[in-house]
């Protein structure tokens, strides 16, 4: 089915296996093609390159926010013991570094995991509710048996033509116009 | 150095073997000499050094249990190696001889007079006396001796003939044998580290010991798979995602050793009782107190920072680096952990220490590497082998 409502948002292809998803992947990043997506039942080994996909900023993300929880934690500890309320504790100094690891290793740990999942989903633009690619009947079969590829019509290099001349030449079927 | 393109074998031994002998006749030579100068000084470097070489030993068996138990594919190419180092136990057993011979130096507690006028010394006799000592002593030999042979037979008995018998076998040996292992090492560490200071106890110390072993083992198998890179033995088979997987468990099991260590100094910090802190407190006076900070930064601070990226992981000469400066903290660490008993004033470095480092060293490298030689240097018949190294990390 051809949806024709609303306005193009990109098209989407159907590829017969997951070595020639991957060859259609390459085709479109060795075109220049950024804003493009492969779709399959499984992970397929390799994607990540063949799409040129760039390592994720996930991992800086979670620790610069795992260095901020752990001096966070630190200057709390530090500020609650040795200078908003002064309270002798076992004989110990007001500021007890040693004592004061703990919640500093587990704040550092919790804001890194949190940052972790959080960032995750934004990196991945999720929570999504819906994509014009579920407006095609024959896309849902991406989660059962078929590999897809989905390109963006918002990417530069898309033209209705010629993006679809290349999709045929490297063995993309059933080649749908996806609106919004 | 050369490989046998088919069977795997080392084809031309190097002078490696020779060379380590030689370097451990040398340095036994003159640890004997500093035996009769001060055996003191004497027997507690050889403990320094035997302790290195024993936990490195026992952290390989510990890799090869696990690989085993968590069924990992990608360390396959490694086990070789790493079953090559742990099939050294006998010779650690032989090696435990010199200790046995210097019990009445190194252990207070070894002293008849000295327990009858100490109530504390009295109340642990039953278990700190030398008939027991001498026999736990065997039966922890005895049971790292029978896991890693009957490991490094199966699995060398495995490369003329696949059997996925032998190999649910190896992984029913290594359940067992973690549950035995973690009890031996734990009691091995009580009695040839912790007892050298008889009225000191610390429940976690075993984990300490073995921590710092199995990051030094993973770092010794990083060290010989550069080692053998350089000399173009299994450099395509070997390839920067095993050197990114060996940078993850160093790391890993280096944020444990640290963690392990804070965990027994904050409790012990904590209650501030003075039997307990006197350990600490020990290594505080003088020139410890450098030493401690040393292994603060050395061993867990500066190497974390350096470490935790991928591209740190990633790099070769940045791996061999730290892997090297990770063995040398690994010494310090059980200077750290014996010396204080001896020089109780502060660190005192002696030729003697440096002797008997040689001697051990060489004679472990000679017998690891004599084992290597031996037979195919990865798991030939193994299945997965092709699997092994073709893995990428993500």
């Amino acid at each position: 089915m051809v949806t024709t409502s609303g306005n193009p948002v990109g098209i989407v292809a159907e590829f017969d296996s997951p070595a020639s998803l991957l060859h259609a992947a390459e085709s479109l990043r060795d075109a220049g093609y950024r804003r493009f997506d492969c779709h399959s039942p499984f992970p397929i080994h390799g994607m990540d390159r063949a799409m040129g996909l760039r390592r994720s900023p996930l991992g800086w993300i979670v620790g610069m926010c795992a260095l901020f929880g752990a001096s966070g934690g630190l200057l709390l500890q530090w500020w609650t013991s040795a200078v908003d309320y002064p309270f002798v504790i076992s004989g110990k100094p007001f500021f007890s570094y040693q004592a004061f690891v703990p919640v500093t290793f587990g704040l550092g740990v919790l804001l890194g995991a949190v940052a972790a999942v959080i960032g995750m989903l934004a990196l991945s633009r999720l929570p999504m509710l819906h994509h014009p690619v579920f407006h095609s009947d024959r896309f849902a079969r991406f989660s059962d048996e078929g590999f897809f590829v989905s390109i963006e019509s918002s990417d530069k290099r898309f033209d209705s033509t010629e993006t679809r001349s290349l999709i045929e030449s490297v063995g993309g079927r059933n080649i749908e116009t996806i609106a919004d | 150095m050369e490989l046998h393109e088919t069977s795997y074998k080392l084809k031309s031994p190097s002078l490696v073997g020779r060379n380590a002998l030689m370097a451990g006749i040398i340095g036994s030579l003159l640890s004997i000499v500093g035996f009769f100068l001060n055996s003191p000084q004497f027997f507690h470097a050889y403990l320094v050094a035997y302790t290195f070489w024993l936990t490195l030993v026992l952290g390989a068996l510990f890799f090869v249990m696990l690989q085993h138990l968590v069924g990992a594919v990608w360390s396959i190419v490694l086990r070789r190696i790493a079953e090559s180092i742990m099939s050294a136990v006998p010779l650690m057993a032989a090696l435990f001889i010199p200790v046995l011979i210097g019990m009445h130096d190194l252990y207070h507690w070894s002293h008849a007079d000295a327990v009858a006028v100490d109530h504390v010394l009295k109340a642990k006799s039953a278990y700190l006396n030398t008939t027991f000592f001498i026999i736990r002593s065997v039966v922890y030999f005895a049971v790292w001796f029978l896991l890693s042979r009957a490991l490094y037979r199966a699995s060398v008995q495995q490369d003329s003939r696949f059997d996925h018998i032998r190999l649910a076998k190896m992984k029913r040996i290594s359940a067992a044998g973690m549950i035995l292992f973690a009890l031996t090492t734990t009691f091995a560490a009580f009695d040839w580290l912790m007892s050298l200071d008889p009225h000191w106890y610390s429940t976690i110390f075993g984990v300490y010991v073995f921590s710092g072993g199995l990051l030094s083992s993973i770092v010794a198998i990083t060290l010989i798979c550069v080692f053998m890179r350089r000399r173009g033995v299994l450099s395509k088979e070997i390839t920067h995602e095993h050197y990114h997987d060996l940078g993850k468990l160093t790391f890993a099991f280096m944020v444990f050793w640290a963690y392990v260590a804070f965990s027994q100094y904050l409790l012990i910090w904590y209650a501030n009782i003075p039997e307990e802190t006197i350990w600490y407190h020990a290594r505080w006076i003088g020139s410890w107190k450098a030493i401690s900070l040393l292994l603060v930064f050395g061993h867990f601070v500066v190497p974390f920072f350096i470490m935790i990226t991928r591209p740190a992981k990633r790099n070769l000469a940045m791996m061999t680096t730290m892997a090297l400066w990770l063995l040398f903290m690994h010494w310090v660490d059980h200077y750290w952990l014996v010396m204080p008993t001896l020089h109780q004033e502060g660190a005192a470095l002696s030729w003697i220490d440096v002797a008997t480092m040689l001697a051990i060293s060489g004679l472990c490298v000679w017998f690891i590497w004599r084992r290597l030689s031996a037979n195919a240097i990865v798991p030939v018949s193994d299945p997965r082998l092709a699997e092994s190294m073709e893995f990428t990390n993500v």
